[in-house]
């Protein structure tokens, strides 16, 4: 017997539907420039980052690709000598404005770093304290949303036996993991990686970009990387900085494929091409 | 040519290895048979008490009367714990609280010479701490409460003395904590306070643990500012302004003129002393392998 209260389309409701028009700038940086004491590291950069899409950033050690992330979120502010210039505006709001809540656009813009950095406490604990820091009292709701974020980053089947175990106990790429889902436990909308592959070894850095490549669509995500191929296979977008006189810039931005496939200028193409760098 | 001098270099760093390990070796097992030569010294000074079951009356004796042979260690033994309890409840957060603010809260000007002058306190020589609670700390509680001397006296002097050796563990303790950590607080959007209290400490807290029982060793141990401030009579403490001894003053008063049992008496308390103390030792190094 045919059910007639259900719906007639098989495919889900139309908002839950993947987007596939045109993606919406959801950072815009214009201008932005960073400075530790007197030597600058990063300078003019403009870019926009959209919704929904990754983003990789390539190029050199040292041309500013981290601290233009860590600018993202403010991290900056811990750096008493770092100075930033220029604007990042994130859905209206002005980032680098001094009035910002930088607790609460942390909350909104979560960070992978490039060694996995989980707390020195129980897996349990990890994934609850970010959301006590933000105000979630009730004890289940902590337990199911850290379930969740486990369940997210394919964790959970590992570690559910032993959620009051150290998370120093688990793999580097368990303890990678382990971070991400602490990030996406606060349901943040923007996920900035600093290489979160490079110290890993093959199979769980394969692992983890497995899994970033999962999270696209539903987060947006800005990632550094050092490895061309890995931005290859999971970037929409691409930046490639450079150093010159010292200074990181940004040389060429573009859709992904393009950047690699024919790029504009003839530094992404030595570049690309491993030529230089 | 490059393989001729490598060779050589390999060759006298061989001839280095030679001389120097056996060297090292010697005097790395000169420092453990001291310990072992030092507690069988104590073991065999303490004998004509401790054997025939004797160690028995050490716990039950009523009280240590030597001359009509009574040797009870254990109120000197609870003076002595209590000294130590009251000191690192106190010293304990003090140290702490010193040891955050050197770390994350004073300005880069001020830290160096805060530091200076925590390293200056902990090398104070504690007969001058116990001078200064004699002249002025003693006198101040018997105008409270007489008669002055007393164990809230010691606990007060050994406080200050181990203050500054618990900052500065704590201190190296947070210091030892990867940035990292820190930065993925933050990140997370934790507030200092937050990042501190659910994040640096509790990755330091073998560290400062460690340093908490260093501390007890230390007030354990001291001699000088329990005999110059405690009072020395052999008692239960019943209060914090009960005069009292401990064990350690207990040694240093009375091993002048100590013969026979008596003087066996004052080994058995030296060595119960360097047993607890060996065992917080072990206990201390034991937490900080843990990290």
């Amino acid at each position: 017997m045919t059910n007639y209260s259900e719906s007639p389309y098989t495919l889900g409701s139309i908002d839950e539907a993947v987007a596939c028009c045109a993606p919406k700038p959801q950072l815009k940086v214009r201008a932005l420039s960073v400075s530790y004491g007197d030597r600058r590291v990063l300078e003019t950069v403009s870019m926009d980052i959209y919704r929904g899409c990754i983003t990789a950033l390539i190029g050199p050690s040292g041309c500013g690709k981290t601290s233009l992330l860590t600018s993202i979120n403010r991290l900056t502010d811990m750096l008493p000598s770092a100075r930033v210039e220029g604007s990042v505006c994130f859905e209206g709001q002005e980032i680098l404005d001094t009035t910002v809540d930088t607790l609460r656009l942390r909350r909104r813009i979560g960070m992978i770093f490039q060694k996995p950095n989980p707390f020195p406490i129980s897996i349990r604990r990890n994934l609850e304290l970010p959301l006590r820091e933000h105000g979630v009292r009730k004890r289940s709701e902590r337990a199911s949303r850290a379930e969740q974020a486990l369940r997210d980053v394919g964790l959970w089947e590992e570690v559910k036996e032993r959620l009051d175990s150290s998370a120093l106990s688990l793999s580097g790429g368990q303890q990678q993991r382990l971070c991400i889902a602490r990030a996406l436990v606060l349901e943040p909308e923007i996920l900035l990686m600093d290489e979160p592959c490079s110290a890993l070894d093959p199979i769980s850095s394969a692992v983890v970009e497995e899994l970033i490549l999962r999270l696209r669509g539903r987060y947006t995500i800005v990632i550094v990387t050092h490895n061309l191929a890995q931005a290859k296979r999971v970037a929409n977008y691409a930046g490639f900085f450079w150093m010159t006189e010292r200074v990181g810039k940004l040389i060429e931005f573009g859709q992904c494929q393009r950047l690699f496939d024919t790029p504009a200028h003839a530094l992404t193409q030595a570049y690309v091409d491993g030529v230089r760098g | 040519m490059l393989m001729i001098l490598s060779k050589v270099s390999s060759l006298s760093r061989w001839n280095i290895d030679r001389t120097l390990a056996p060297l090292l070796r010697m005097a790395g097992m000169m420092c453990a048979a001291v310990l072992i030569l030092i507690v069988l010294f104590l073991l065999r000074e303490a004998w004509p008490l401790l054997g025939n079951g004797g160690w028995v009356n050490l716990f039950s004796d009523d009280g240590w009367y030597p001359l009509e042979g009574l040797y009870g260690l254990l109120p000197m033994l609870a003076v002595s714990l209590a000294v130590m309890l009251g000191a690192i409840m106190l010293a304990g957060p003090v140290g702490l609280g010193c040891a955050l603010f050197l770390q994350f809260y004073a300005p880069p000007g001020l830290r160096k010479s805060f530091r200076l002058l925590l390293s200056l306190l902990a090398g104070m020589p504690s007969v001058v701490l116990g001078l200064w609670g004699l002249t002025v700390l003693v006198p101040i509680i018997a105008l409270w409460q007489p008669p002055g001397p007393s164990l809230l006296a010691a606990i007060a002097v050994l406080t200050l003395m181990i203050v500054p050796t618990m900052a500065l563990a704590g201190a190296a303790a947070l210091s030892a904590v990867p940035a990292d950590l820190v930065s993925g607080a933050a990140a997370l959007g934790m507030s200092a306070k937050s990042r501190l209290l659910y994040v640096v400490i509790p990755a330091a807290r073998h560290g400062i643990l460690s340093g908490v029982l260093m501390s007890m060793a230390r007030a354990l141990g001291e001699t000088m500012v329990l005999l110059m401030v405690s009072g020395n009579v052999v008692q239960y403490p019943h209060g914090l302004f009960d005069p009292v001894r401990a064990l350690t003053a207990n040694i240093a008063l009375e091993m002048a003129y100590a013969t026979g049992t008596h003087r066996a008496g004052l080994f058995a308390s030296g060595l119960f002393l360097t047993l607890l103390v060996l065992v917080l030792a072990w206990l201390a190094a034991r937490s900080v392998r843990y990290d």
